[in-house]
Order: structure tokens, then C-alpha cells, then sequence
């Protein structure tokens, strides 16, 4: 059944303005990407932390307050390492600097990278745990068998909402290529 | 366009018989034929899937297969069954009958069509074929993901997931020339005087259906391109060691996902009131109430997709921003149940097969949507996230909400289409096996989660024992009762009695003003519509 002509036309242009929309879509699907990190970082959604190093210099110590801090360890497949917290928790005021230790071990005979992962929970505080020292700053690289002292040293900012009591933080550790 | 008589340009001379008629065929009707046809076939494959869960699932303990294979068959069962089965059906019913009910003499852009439809078989294949070579000890099957292909998991896994991301770039470009297909026929192609709020129920819901797809089929394109470019070529869209983040991954997942439950039940709410009004001998009631609840719904299924992990971690703002807004679209819902139900109201009904499928269908999928409800509610959720009662709710909105509504179509509109009435007998027949085995399968699978049972997990504790042996006997009664679907489709295509133009008493529509069945081409002279 062919179509008149006109109808023809007119069906291929409504046609060629939908194309457009699906374009848009699949340009919105990759614009979420840098989206979704803005929001993240802006809002400390998802436990996202800085990874970088922050000083202590103005912080001020709240002695009346105290914040439990718990620790969390994982290795991601692909990376042959133990790692774990040596203390499960510890009890700080906002502004005191406190070192915790971590330990990692490679259970395998080849030399690993790995480059620990860090994330807060409950995600509002995930601004608020400065790290002014991390084994998370740069990657770690274990030689076969090797067992490696790994220090944090951080404290948690007065600032932190009042009603956060508790929180957590979780490293995992994803294999690095060596270099 | 010719003007001459319109019958007897039923016998073409220039166009192919035999196979290559089907391969080059741009006839609505004959492209319609296609989707139905492959539509049961995969609903029949999918079917066969799970009954192989369930057979692994009717005592606690490994019996059948390994784990890795049970996630396997859990989603392609899920991928085949939404885009294989129940998207091709309400497209296949799209293309039969809205040139029919608009009046139009063919889809807007019918080669466009022919090539959506072709599209597919081969997407089927690569969906399937991993299956196939890990028996010759290529790769180690199909996806073991489930169909929400989560990273990290799916960026770990195997050849089967890279399968499933191409099937799913070709299921995406098929259901997004369709509905560029059904958008542009029913804007362009409608018959004089056929205003839009003149329209049949049936194109409201599929336009409002085709701009939800063509707005997020390209998202979840986009989503499972990044996860290919992760497991191939070193991106770090989803692995936090990168830094990515695989919840974005959900979010953007979900961002089609949910759009996409209301994509599979939109068709079928456009013809559920058509046929309500049918067998209730009056018109339907709140037409413009429901043309608007469509919208609304439409609109509103864009922006709750958070719900499907409220688990995953979300600050209180947006878990509760999430939980009302969800909450919020069973008010358009709810006024279209009040319409479904005011059109029966007083009317003078009587119970043929469509009106069976579609009265319980109304209840059935009210359950769906109560439980829906439930779902909803962020405290609620943190239990039932992950456990059966969530695959309880979304088998009563999908197969009773999809598959036995789009069966009420298919009752409803198979003696148009083939000429011939099918067997009353064996219609309401399969009717009642239909949803007494739905209700045995799926009851259970309630309680099951609500005690606490996981979904996707092969084994289970032994106090669920019981109930999922009642499931596993629903399921495999509800699954051999589909035959019966099928052999009552076959002899009604075969012959059987002559069905006149309007089939029944009740029809409303330009449908109904064709012959039975209609002719090859049909209004090249379109009617018009006071
Ligand atoms: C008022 C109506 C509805 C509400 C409030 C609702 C709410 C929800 C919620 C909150 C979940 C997530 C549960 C969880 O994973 O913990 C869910 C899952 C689901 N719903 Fe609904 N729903 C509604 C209607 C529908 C409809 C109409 C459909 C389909 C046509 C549907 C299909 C699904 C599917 C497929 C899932 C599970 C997806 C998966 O995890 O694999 N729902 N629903
Ligand atoms: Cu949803």
C-alpha cells in the first residue's frame, strides 16, 4: 500500500524530531556520569570521602563530645592479601588527632599492587572524617609473603551533625597495576 | 494512494510468497502476525526456563544443576519474558490494530517496521546462545546476574554477560524504531475528524508507552555500553578502585527500569476498558479521567526509580523523597481502577473468554499494586528488599497484569484477525487453569518472603519447605496450561466457525466496521470520523 506522497514527507520529518529525542537520551545517560560524581562529592552521598590529605592546624578538640569510629576491611577478587584493621573501633572527641593501624599481608609468591577504597557510613558524616595521613593516598605494593604495617592517622571534625554518634569506615582494597 | 474499491485489492501479484514474504513483508497485518508468533514462542522458551527453577526449587537442597546455572536460567527467563515475550506481544498488537482503529491503511513508516521486527529473532539467539556453547565448552554460559546485571558481578563475569549487553543493544533498537513507528502513525495517520481525544484508549497507551521508550531505552543502552567498556577497555565507570561507583550503575538502571514495568502494562491498559466496554454493552466510563491518569503515570514513572534500592544506602531526604513520590502513582492508578469498575457498574455483562481474562485480570493486578504499595514503604522494604514477596509482587503486575491481560487481547481480537471464532469452551478453560495455577504459584511466594526467603538463591532453609513445593506444583500446572493457549490459538487460525465483522455483540470501534478477517490492505480509503 503505497502512501501519498505528501503523507510520506511529513512522516519522515515527525520521524527525524524523534531521532533527536532518543540522541538526547543517550547524551543524558553519559551526562549522569559526571553528574552523579558532582552530586556525590558536593553532598557526601554514598560515603564518598576525600582522598587526600587535610591538616588539623585549626581544628578545634570538643571535649564534651565523643564519636565512636569502627573500621571495616575488605580485598577485592583478584588481589591475594589478608588485610584488616588491628583495633575493630576506637572512641575520639571531634578534633583529636588519633593513628590507627591496619595490617596487610600478601598470601601469594608473586609481588601485588593494591590501592585501598575508602567509604563512610552513615553518609552525612563522610565530610566530616578528615584523614591528614592514609595508606589510601597512594597505592601499596607487597612483595610475596610480605607483611606491611599500614597507618591512618585522622581526626573527625567538630562540625559533624549532632545526632552522629557512630560511624564507619570501610576500606577495600581493588588490585593496581604495578609500577 | 488509489481510490478504487477497496475489496478486491486482496489478491497483490507483486508481492513474494513464501518465506521471502515474510522477510520483506511491510504490511502492518503481516508484520503484527510476526511479533504475536514470536512473542508466544518466547513466552513458551522463558516458561520452559523457570520451570526449571522451580523443578530445583520444589525441595530444599542442590538436586538439578549448580548454582552458577540456576542464576543463569533466572535471568534469561526474566530478559526473555519482558523483552522477548510480553514488549513483542503489545507490539504485535500495536501494529494489527491501531492502523485499524485510527483508520489508517498502514503503519506511518512501514520498511522502518519491517526491519524493527527482524531485529529480533537474532537478539533471541544471543540472549540464548551461551547456553549452547558452554555444552561445547565455550565460555561458562549464559549471564548469571539476573536481569539487573549489577556490577561488580557483571563486570566479573563471563561471555554471557557480553551476550546479554549486545541482545540488549538489539532489543533497544527494535523497541525504539517501533515506537518512533507508532508515535509518528498515530500523530499523522489518523482518519479526518479523529481528534486525539477522539482516540481509541489503545493508541493513548501506546503513544504515551512509545515516548517513555524512545526517553529511556537510550539510558539503559548507554548503562550496559559503559559496563561493556569496563570489562573490555579499561574504563572505571563502575569500579570504585577507578573511581567509579557501582550504585551508579543502579540508578542508572533503574532510571529505565522502572519506566519500564509501566512500558509492558501501558499497551495493556489502553485496551482493557475497550474490552470492558465491549462486554458491557455501554461506553466506557471517565474517558478523559484516564487519558489524563495515563500521563500522569507516565510522567511520574520517570522520577521514583529509587525505590528498587532503597537498601543500597540513601540519606532519609531522598529515601523519603523516593517513598512518597512511589507512593504518589497509585492515585493516577486508583482512578483508573475506579474507571475499569464504573464501566462494568450497572452495565449488562456477560462472560466470554476476553472478559474472564480481564475481570480477573482487574483483580489480579490489584494485588499487584497493593503489594506494590507495601514495597514502597522505605521501614517495610528493608525486610521484603531481595526476598520473595518482591518476586510474588512483580509476577502479579507482570503475569497477570501482562501476560493475562495481553491474553485477554488476544481472545478479544484473535476472531478479527483469523476470521474464525476459537473454542468458548477451551478459552474459558484455560481461563480458570490459568488463574487458579497463578494464585497456587505465586500465594506462597508471599509468605516464603515474608519469612524471610532470598530470591536468586538455589537452595533454601528447610521451613519453607512446604510452600515452595505447593509454587513448584502451580508452576509447572500453570506453565502445561499454556499448551492449551497454544492449541486453541492453532485451530482457531486453522478454521472454526465463521466470525462475523463485529464478533461481538458490544464492539465498539473502526475495527469492528472491517470484515473478519480484515483484507490485506485495509482503509486506503480512510473513513471519517464525526
Ligand atoms: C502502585 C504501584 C506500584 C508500587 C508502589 C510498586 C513498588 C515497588 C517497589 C518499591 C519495588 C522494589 C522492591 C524491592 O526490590 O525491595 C518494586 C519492585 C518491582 N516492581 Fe513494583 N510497584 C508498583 C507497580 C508495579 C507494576 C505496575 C509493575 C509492572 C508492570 C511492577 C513491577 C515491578 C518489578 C518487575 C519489580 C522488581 C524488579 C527487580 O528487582 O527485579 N510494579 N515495586
Ligand atoms: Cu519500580
Amino acid at each position: 500500500m503505497a502512501l501519498k506522497q505528501d503523507q510520506v514527507a511529513a512522516n519522515k520529518k515527525l520521524a527525524l524530531k524523534l531521532v533527536w529525542i532518543i540522541v538526547g537520551a543517550l547524551l543524558f545517560a553519559f551526562a549522569l556520569v559526571p553528574l552523579y560524581d558532582v552530586i556525590c562529592s558536593v553532598t557526601g552521598l554514598n560515603g564518598k570521602t576525600k582522598n587526600s590529605a587535610e591538616s588539623a592546624a585549626k581544628a578545634v578538640v570538643d571535649l564534651k563530645r565523643e564519636v565512636t569510629v569502627q573500621f571495616v576491611s575488605s580485598v577485592m577478587p583478584g588481589l591475594g592479601w589478608n588485610f584488616y584493621p588491628k583495633q575493630s573501633s576506637v572512641v575520639v572527641h571531634p578534633g583529636q588527632v588519633t593513628t590507627v593501624m591496619f595490617e596487610a599481608k600478601n598470601i601469594t609468591n608473586v609481588e601485588l599492587a593494591g590501592q585501598a577504597i575508602p567509604s563512610v557510613t552513615p553518609g552525612k558524616a563522610s565530610a566530616h572524617l578528615k584523614k591528614i595521613e592514609c595508606f589510601c593516598f597512594v597505592r601499596q605494593s607487597l612483595k610475596p609473603g610480605e607483611v606491611k604495617a599500614l597507618p591512618l592517622r585522622f581526626f573527625v571534625s567538630a562540625e559533624l551533625p549532632e545526632d552522629v554518634q557512630e560511624m564507619t569506615l570501610s576500606y577495600s582494597f581493588f588490585p593496581a597495576s604495578q609500577q | 494512494m488509489s481510490t478504487t474499491t477497496v475489496a478486491h485489492h486482496d489478491e497483490h501479484h507483486d508481492h513474494p510468497t513464501g518465506i521471502m514474504r515474510w522477510l520483506t513483508t511491510t504490511n502492518h497485518k503481516d508484520i503484527g502476525t510476526m511479533y504475536l508468533t514470536f512473542s508466544l514462542i518466547m513466552f513458551l522458551v522463558g516458561g520452559s526456563m523457570i520451570l526449571g527453577i522451580r523443578a530445583e526449587l520444589f525441595k530444599p537442597g542442590l538436586q538439578l544443576m549448580n548454582p552458577e546455572f540456576f542464576n543463569q536460567l533466572i535471568g534469561v527467563h526474566a530478559l526473555i519474558m519482558i523483552f522477548a515475550a510480553l514488549m513483542p506481544a503489545a507490539t504485535g498488537f500495536a501494529n494489527w490494530m491501531l492502523p485499524l482503529q485510527i483508520g489508517a491503511p498502514d503503519m506511518a513508516l512501514p520498511r522502518l517496521n519491517n526491519w524493527g521486527f527482524w531485529i529480533l529473532p537474532p537478539s533471541a539467539i544471543l540472549l540464548t546462545l551461551p547456553f549452547t556453547l558452554a555444552l561445547f565448552g565455550v565460555g561458562d554460559g549464559a549471564l548469571a546476574t539476573g536481569w539487573t546485571f549489577y556490577p561488580p558481578l557483571s563486570v566479573q563475569g563471563g561471555i554471557g554477560v557480553d551476550f546479554a549487553i549486545f541482545a540488549v543493544h538489539l532489543l533497544g533498537i527494535s523497541s525504539v524504531l517501533g515506537s518512533i513507528n507508532i508515535i509518528v502513525t498515530i500523530y499523522n495517520m489518523r482518519a479526518p475528524g479523529m481528534t486525539l481525544m477522539k482516540m481509541p484508549m489503545f493508541a493513548w497507551g501506546w503513544l504515551i508507552t512509545a515516548f517513555l521508550l524512545i526517553a529511556t531505552i537510550p539510558v539503559l543502552a548507554g548503562a550496559v555500553t559503559m559496563l561493556l567498556t569496563d570489562r573490555h577497555f579499561g574504563t572505571h565507570f563502575f569500579d570504585a578502585a577507578g573511581g567509579g561507583d557501582p550504585i551508579m550503575f543502579q540508578h542508572l538502571f533503574w532510571f529505565f527500569g522502572h519506566p519500564e514495568v509501566y512500558i509492558l502494562l501501558l499497551p495493556v491498559w489502553g485496551f482493557i476498558p475497550q474490552i470492558l466496554q465491549t462486554f458491557s454493552r455501554k461506553p466506557m466510563y471517565g474517558y478523559k479521567a484516564q487519558v489524563y491518569s495515563l500521563w500522569a503515570i507516565g510522567a511520574l514513572a520517570v522520577v521514583v526509580w529509587a525505590h528498587h534500592f532503597f537498601t543500597a544506602g540513601m540519606p532519609v531526604p531522598a529515601l523519603l523523597y523516593f517513598m512518597y513520590s512511589t507512593m504518589a502513582i497509585s492515585l493516577p492508578l486508583a482512578v483508573l481502577f475506579y474507571c475499569w469498575i464504573r464501566t462494568m457498574w450497572k452495565g449488562s455483562m456477560s462472560f466470554e473468554t476476553p472478559m474472564l481474562f480481564t475481570v480477573g485480570w482487574i483483580i489480579l493486578f490489584g494485588v499487584g499494586g497493593l503489594t506494590g504499595l507495601v514495597l514502597a514503604d522505605v521501614a517495610a522494604d528493608a525486610q521484603y528488599h531481595n526476598s520473595y514477596f518482591v518476586v510474588a509482587h512483580f509476577h502479579y503486575t507482570l503475569f497477570a497484569g501482562g501476560i493475562m491481560g495481553i491474553m485477554a487481547g488476544v481472545y478479544y481480537w484473535l476472531p478479527k484477525m483469523t476470521g474464525h471464532m476459537y473454542n468458548e469452551k477451551l478459552g474459558k478453560l484455560h481461563f480458570w487453569l490459568t488463574a487458579i495455577s497463578f494464585n497456587v504459584t505465586f500465594i506462597p511466594q508471599f509468605f516464603v518472603g515474608l519469612a524471610g526467603m532470598p530470591r536468586r538463591i538455589p537452595d533454601y532453609a528447610l521451613q519453607f519447605a512446604e510452600f515452595n513445593m505447593i509454587s513448584s506444583i502451580g508452576a509447572f500446572v500453570l506453565g502445561l496450561s499454556q499448551l492449551l493457549f497454544v492449541y486453541i490459538i492453532i485451530s482457531c487460525v486453522k478454521g472454526g466457525q465463521k466470525a462475523t465483522d463485529k464478533v461481538w455483540e458490544g464492539a465498539e470501534g473502526l475495527e469492528w466496521t472491517l470484515p473478519s478477517p480484515p483484507p490485506y490492505h485495509s482503509f486506503t480509503e480512510q473513513p471519517v470520523v464525526k
